[in-house]
């Protein structure tokens, strides 16, 4: 099998972001692997070691497990260390016509680059933990034309039959979906935990090749991505007012009637 | 007027509150038309006339049998014939799919997860944990714009909408991953979460013993929710989880209890619109965001608050 995984470089989950400019300030905070990414590396691993002569990823296992990614030359942080962990390679468009693209560019980008690689899966996370949109896996099937197999909870790879089935786990309960390859997959949170790095897989990630693209590689025009080409446009972004500070008691054997007569007070009890 | 569709969710024949949200925000802005994808519509549309509903276009096919790809289809192919001023969608893990593939199909612009839309298709958003709004327009296409529940009221106002029905065509590649079986969710006696009203959110305070957390809960009427550390813990269903990598709430009041409240589960109920805190620890930064923050043992004040609760209601 071959199988892709998009991942994102995002900043933080634990920093404080700010705007600028209508778009995330990406610069001025810490930059790290999106959490929910390391899930979609985990649950390929599982794939490939699951269906491999040697039950571990890499040479000798039959399959390749290849990265992509978007975004500016510092994300190969984010990719090394997807690649320790055990991916095989990976490919990163960078180019500077690409600041500021929203979703839609974002899935025409990947698309294109997925199309090149003759893939049988493509695994996400279910977002990314900046935007949050939960769009881009649903895009991708919908550019590709390929099966879309996402928020999985479970996956089930038959690589003799070539098909994928899954378990999505959504707000209105858990549907069994299938479909033979080539499949989009997007894995929730809690499908699997994810591995650390070993020593081992930390330097051999640093000898694994990554591929540069610039968007003329990719077949994009130029004129389809970064902000002008966005398909919304941010007004204004506002810092929220900080919540007024609030009454703060300490309990006294009375907290609890405190805390209801509040409640009353706000007409919420 | 112009037509503002929405889209209407609906399951085992009932449609979500949510429902009536995005009904009331279409009215605001022009004709509000329902879209209900569903074989068997009359009970849905009986269940709309309780809202401002102009217009329910229903289309039948099956839809249940590939789920959000093949309701994009059908709702892409609609928006091109109608060309409205906007549609509506819920924000759900379903929802946002849909939209995103109309999106793609039909060439225009998407906003998730807003929790205003004005009648100049503007909207609000509130991202990075809340700590910043944003307003964002649609620039291309037909604006699909997805909605957090619970971020308006519904009004009631009863309607009786003429009904028309719509043939939408299913494509080859919507059709790739059909879904063999179902298992909806098993609803508790508990409100949802996310379309709660009332939340009460139990953290690593509790200790593993929820019992006061859904005591105090049920007798707000009250859907549960729980930190992080909470679930990673197993105290309780991860499905229950508040924050960055959970749930995001947005209720008339949220309760955290034992919940220290670091940026990621802050980021899932900031935009609560009255937080109440309750921790031993008086440095605990949940208790800087919110409204009343008692700082003492969740286990004394929650069950003290719960009988005094349920003492008013006599």
């Amino acid at each position: 099998m071959k199988i892709a995984i998009c991942i994102k470089q995002v900043p933080d989950s634990w920093a404080e972001k700010k705007m600028a400019g209508g778009v995330l300030d990406r610069a001025g905070v810490d930059a790290v692997l999106n959490d929910l990414d390391e899930y979609a590396v985990e649950e390929a691993l599982r794939i490939v070691e699951a269906n491999s002569p040697t039950k571990e990823a890499g040479e000798g296992s039959g399959h390749t497990i290849t990265l992509i990614s978007m975004g500016p030359e510092r994300a190969t942080e984010a990719i090394r260390k997807a690649l320790s962990m055990g991916a095989d390679d990976a490919i990163l468009v960078t180019d500077p016509s690409l600041a500021g693209s929203d979703a839609l560019a974002t899935s025409l980008v990947l698309s294109e680059v997925i199309k090149k690689g003759n893939y049988d899966l493509v695994l996400c996370g279910t977002e990314s933990t900046d935007a949050r949109m939960s769009v881009i896996p649903a895009m991708i099937s919908q550019r590709l034309g390929w099966a879309q197999l996402t928020f999985a909870g479970k996956v089930a790879v038959n690589p003799a039959a070539n098909t994928v089935e899954i378990e999505r786990v959504t707000e209105f309960g858990n549907q069994v979906m299938s479909a033979k390859f080539p499949a989009v997959l997007s894995v929730v949170e809690k499908i699997n935990e994810p591995r650390y790095p070993s020593f081992k897989g930390i330097m051999a990630a640093k000898k694994k090749p990554i591929t540069n693209m610039s968007l003329a590689d990719t077949g994009v025009g130029s004129s389809d991505v970064g902000s002008a080409a966005a398909w919304s446009n941010v007004k204004e972004a506002l810092p929220r007012p900080p919540r007024g500070a609030g009454v703060k008691l300490t309990d006294e054997g009375n907290g609890g009637e405190k805390l209801v007569e509040f409640l009353v007070e706000k007409r919420l009890a | 007027m112009s037509e503002v569709l929405f889209l209407v969710d609906h399951s085992a024949g009932k449609i979500t509150k949510a429902a009536g949200e995005l009904a009331t925000y279409a009215k605001s802005i022009g004709d509000s038309v329902a879209v209900v994808f569903a074989d068997n519509a009359q009970p849905i549309v009986d269940q709309l006339n309780a809202f401002p509903v102009d217009k329910v276009i229903t289309i039948a096919g099956e839809f249940d049998k590939y789920g959000p790809a093949a309701i994009a289809d059908g709702l892409a192919q609609l928006l091109t014939d109608r060309k409205p001023a906007a549609v509506l969608i819920t924000s759900t893990a379903n929802g946002k799919e849909i939209a995103a593939r109309a999106s793609v199909i039909t060439g225009s612009g998407i906003i998730t997860d807003a929790v205003n839309v004005d009648k100049d298709l503007i909207t609000t958003q509130s991202v990075f944990g809340g700590s910043t709004t944003v307003h964002a327009t649609v620039t291309k296409g037909v604006p699909i714009i997805t909605l957090r529940a619970n971020s308006i009221e519904a009004t009631g106002a009863a309607s009786s909408a003429a009904v028309e029905t719509f043939a939408a065509t299913i494509s080859e590649a919507a059709k790739l991953a059909p879904i063999t079986s179902s298992t909806p969710v098993v609803k508790g006696g508990r409100p949802d979460l996310t379309e709660a009203s009332i939340v009460v959110s139990g953290g690593r305070g509790t200790n593993g013993d929820f019992k006061p957390v859904e005591a105090l809960a049920d007798a707000l009427g009250a859907a549960v929710g729980a930190s992080r550390a909470a679930t990673d813990a197993g105290w309780y269903p991860h499905s229950n989880q508040v924050g960055q990598t959970g749930k995001t709430v947005s209720p008339q009041l949220y309760v955290a209890a034992g919940i220290s409240g670091a940026i990621q589960h802050r980021a899932g109920m900031q935009t609560s619109k009255t937080i109440v805190a309750i921790n031993k620890d008086p440095e605990a930064p949940i208790l800087e965001i919110a409204d009343f923050a008692v700082v003492g043992d969740l286990f004394n004040v929650l069950p003290q608050a719960t009988a005094q609760i349920i003492a008013r209601k006599g």
